[in-house]
């Protein structure tokens, strides 16, 4: 049984919460990097030149890169010969993002849903936990913009649907979104399982690095399929017109009901943030 | 580029057409949606707002508190539809511009050719690089709301784009109907 006190937890956190909102994951800027490479609208061109110099000027000042620090998403996967000591796990999770939003001059950005009233803090945090084998304790912390958000959809679609249907929806949810989730975004999607199963799995998608290819030949197919669909649109970076809306499609898909077809579709604005660290 | 100083006028918003880039000089005033709740519970009580709003333009932001050594922290757009619901009545009794993110309803972009007022987008999610072109901020309303209080703030060439001007036309359709191609072409 190996052991790890909050101390730590509280620490890692902290400091997670903070470089994520300052330093962009290198994948992102590549695409970036592509995007102005592809892009044909001037426009479109200016945007991911100004996007690039942002994330510079975040990671150099260490400010954060939106003012939209975000809800903050925290994945953990706990192994079950891990022993946490000196307090709650969760209230450990929460210390952490209140410090780091704090000490990181984040801004806090959770409230009330009826009062709007804010919590000051920033919490509570979003933890997803995952129980596994061994004795691993990794924290991946994924803060999320409410623009983006705001986009994002669940639905039951009808299991004669099939793969079209699914398609349609994701493109559909596109067109709608439009400029709102400040594109250039991250399509995640996924497919099956219940509900809040393919609600917490798209979000899951989000995490996997920008270029990485889908180990599913099936996905892979459909994720290229469905990028050069949505960026046919036309919406491009900010939707002012252009070539570039979607950096990147991840599909994730988990065995569902013989009755349903659940999906789900997490829309990422281009500020696509997520740090993790392993204890 | 064309440079315009606050506060606007008919004269500089009839000069100014979708798809323009802009370079903002003078003040705006940042308000997001608890904000415009509370100013339009003024206007409905009859009562005076917290600061002039005769040809003023409304950023809609709430930023990122400000380092010790800073004047502001992050401060980029927000999404401007969740302030639909009070865009019109703001406009009729004088606000002029509104800077923020993504398509407003059609009855905003009536209000808008009705009141002669236009719309701006910064780049959402560039917070960090529009904060460089902010001077000042100081609070003039609803502290208490922290993030979302009302800002006053001086700002030099600080760069947006025309989305919607008094002529109806609106940026987000002409650049996308000039990308679009493929079966899933809307017009």
């Amino acid at each position: 049984m190996r052991e790890i006190s909050i101390t730590q937890i509280i620490e890692a956190v902290r400091k997670l919460c903070m470089d994520a909102n300052y330093r962009l994951g290198e994948d992102v800027l590549g695409a970036f990097k592509r995007g102005l490479k592809t892009e044909e609208s001037p426009n479109g061109k200016a945007i991911f030149e100004a996007l690039l110099e942002n994330a510079e000027i975040a990671k150099t000042e260490q400010v954060p890169m939106c003012q939209d620090t975000g809800i903050t998403v925290v994945f953990l996967e706990v192994g079950q010969e891990v022993h946490i000591t000196g307090g709650s796990l969760n209230d450990a999770i929460n210390d952490g993002v209140r410090k780091g939003y704090e000490d990181g001059y984040l801004r806090k950005s959770i409230c009330d849903p009826f009062t709007r009233i804010n919590t000051n803090t920033n919490t509570p945090a979003v933890i997803i936990t995952d129980i596994v084998d061994g004795d691993i304790f990794k924290i991946t912390i994924a803060p999320k913009g409410g623009g983006s958000e705001n986009m994002s959809r669940v639905t039951m679609l009808t299991p004669s649907g099939g793969k079209n249907a699914i398609m349609d929806f994701v493109v559909q949810r596109c067109q709608e979104a439009g400029s709102n989730p400040c594109p250039p975004v991250i399509v995640a999607v996924a497919i099956g399982g219940t509900p809040e199963k393919a609600a917490i799995l798209a979000k899951r998608a989000l995490l996997r690095d920008i270029g990485s290819e889908n180990p599913d030949l099936e996905l892979k197919e459909m994720e290229s399929e469905l990028l050069v669909r949505i960026n046919n649109l036309g919406i491009g970076p900010q939707g002012l017109g252009g070539r570039n809306y979607a950096l990147a499609v991840h599909i994730i898909k988990h065995p569902c009901h013989i009755a349903t077809l659940p999906l789900a579709v997490n829309l990422c604005c281009h500020a696509s943030r997520h740090k993790e660290m392993v204890l | 580029m064309k440079k315009i100083t606050t506060p606007l006028t008919d004269d500089i918003i009839a000069d100014l057409s979708a798809g323009d880039q802009v370079s903002i000089s003078g003040y705006l005033y940042t308000a997001r949606d608890v904000a415009h709740k509370r100013l339009v519970d003024l206007l409905d009580e009859g009562k005076e707002l917290p600061f002039n709003i005769e040809g003023s333009i409304i950023y809609y932001v709430g930023p990122s508190p400000s380092k010790p050594s800073a004047v502001v922290g992050s401060a980029g757009p927000t999404t401007s539809y969740r302030m639909d619901a009070y865009a019109e009545r703001l406009m009729d009794v004088g606000m002029k511009g509104m800077i923020g993110k993504g398509k407003r309803a059609d009855n905003v972009v009536q209000a808008m050719i009705n009141y002669r007022a236009i719309y701006f987008a910064a780049i959402g999610g560039a917070a960090a690089l529009i904060a460089k072109s902010i001077r000042s901020v100081e609070i003039v309303a609803y502290k208490d709301l922290g993030p979302e209080s009302i800002r006053r703030m001086e700002v030099e060439d600080f760069r947006c784009v025309v989305i919607n001007d008094i002529s109806g036309k609106d940026l987000y359709e002409i650049g996308q109907s000039e990308y679009q191609i493929g079966p899933d072409k809307t017009n």
